[in-house]
């Protein structure tokens, strides 16, 4: 049941986009054709979890022990990096196609603060492994599941006949604005 | 012929290229600042922009954080450019900016423990902040050391200066007060207009994460209406122009063909 409750507070009440304001870059960026945002979320499933799955660890079982739990951030970007390009080497000779999918978000990613700020929440925040995982879990799809539903509001969004001082990104930070509105309405669920 | 003109050209070229050096470093100190601001115009670096405007102090202590690593890690890259080989160069900028952050991170939890808390993991977040390593690819990497400094003081002070201003509407608006002193370690603790009265007309929501999107979203439009407008001014003028040296040269035209007609008469 906790662990439910976890799941739920990442996904919607603490959403790691409207709420946390991580991954904003991607957010703004690739939001502008579907094709592009489902690679995108499916990458940042991939990294995220696979990300906190090894930080973790390193942090609980290296750096705590030896005392330097300081240099969290330098080993943590690092591990990022390392792990983005090993998930690329993967990907490319498990599956073509996927890695045609995904292929051009990979290398983002590793700059990408949602997967940097998971890994750095999850040890500032002390919670024990499963809970992390979950936690991860619930982060990334949170991510996707906003960043689909904004791409779709998007494609609307072009089409429309928005003022001309508005259009582009800030008539797209005013609807994240309502969507943020609408998220919040959510915090009563737990 | 040709020889005898070229060296009377050289000098002159030379004077104008020292000219030219110098309009161009301060040039790139101040793009940064308002022209290629990097909130309002490049719309990058907009995590810790939302995050930690919720005051304005905050927003201006994530401002001067940035400003001292910008600073630092464009001195630190234009430095190494010839060295570093240009296929680990992304990696060895982020170490780069990793040991800095985290050598700041000690220090402001040291002499100023209240920003520390305030900006929490987005202290650390400064690590993947679009905006520095931008500025390190973009800029540092390709350009020498002074002009890279100048660059990344520019950049940063357009930063702190926008996240300032965002902080202020939302505070402002937010609260009906703005509070100075209470998480930068200043000398003072004061609260600008906090004696009018105006905290219970105050709405809420602006200090909340939605506030931000909508602010940042509302200032943008303003900005980029501005811009449009002086755009449309501009494109007036150059019409304005356009006709009245069309109308000038018809007037011209004319007095000839007037000047000729009166010539005929007279033959």
């Amino acid at each position: 049941m906790d662990l439910l409750a976890i799941l739920i507070s990442s996904l919607l009440i603490n959403n790691i986009i409207l709420m946390q304001f991580l991954g904003l870059c991607s957010f703004f960026g690739v939001s502008t054709k579907m094709k592009s945002v489902v690679g995108m979320s499916l990458a940042v499933i991939v990294v995220i979890l696979l990300s906190a799955a090894i930080t973790w660890p390193i942090y609980r079982f290296v750096l705590d022990p030896l005392g330097i739990t300081y240099i969290n951030t330098i080993a943590f970007i690092l591990v990022i990096a390392a792990l983005v390009q090993l998930t690329e080497l993967v990907v490319k000779k498990v599956s073509k196609s996927l890695y045609k999918a995904l292929g051009v978000y990979l290398p983002l990613i590793a700059t990408n603060c949602a997967v940097l700020g998971v890994a750095l929440t999850n040890v500032a925040s002390d919670i024990p492994y499963s809970e992390a995982l979950v936690y991860a879990l619930g982060s990334a799809l949170g991510y996707s599941l906003v960043i689909i539903a904004f791409a779709a509001i998007r494609i609307k969004l072009n089409a429309a006949n928005t003022p001309k001082a508005l259009k582009g990104i800030p008539i797209a930070l005013i609807t994240a604005s309502l969507m943020a509105l609408a998220f919040m309405g959510l915090a009563g669920i737990i | 012929m040709t020889e005898a003109k070229k060296p009377i050209a050289v000098p002159k070229k030379a004077v104008k290229k020292d000219d030219i050096v110098k309009v161009d470093l301060w040039s790139t100190f101040t793009k940064g600042i308002w022209k290629e601001n990097s909130i309002f115009v490049m719309v990058l670096g907009m995590c810790p922009s939302l995050a930690v405007t919720s005051t304005l102090e905050a927003g201006l202590g994530m401002g001067i954080l940035v400003f001292i690593i910008l600073t630092i890690s464009n001195l630190i890259i234009s430095s190494i450019r010839k060295f570093v080989p240009s296929t680990v160069r992304i990696p060895s900028y982020v170490v780069i900016i990793a040991t800095e952050v985290t050598a700041l991170q000690m220090l402001v939890n040291a002499f100023a423990s209240d920003l520390g808390e305030t900006l929490g993991v987005y202290l650390a977040l400064i690590v993947v902040n679009c905006i520095i390593l931008g500025r390190a690819e973009a800029f540092a990497s390709k350009n020498k050391v002074v002009p890279s400094i100048l660059d990344g003081m520019g950049t940063s002070i357009g930063f702190a200066l926008s996240l300032t201003i965002i902080g202020f509407v939302r505070e402002f608006f937010g609260t009906g007060m703005i509070k100075l002193g209470y998480i930068l370690p200043l000398p003072f603790q004061i609260e600008l207009f906090g004696g009018f009265g105006l905290s219970k007309y105050s709405i809420g929501i602006l200090t909340a994460p939605p506030g931000g999107f909508l602010i940042i979203g509302l200032l943008l439009a303003v900005f980029t209406a501005k811009a449009n407008i002086k755009k449309a001014k501009e494109a007036e003028k150059e019409k304005a122009e356009k006709i009245k040296k069309a109308l000038e040269i018809k007037a011209k035209l004319e007095a000839a063909k007037a000047a000729a007609a009166a010539k005929g008469v007279e033959a």
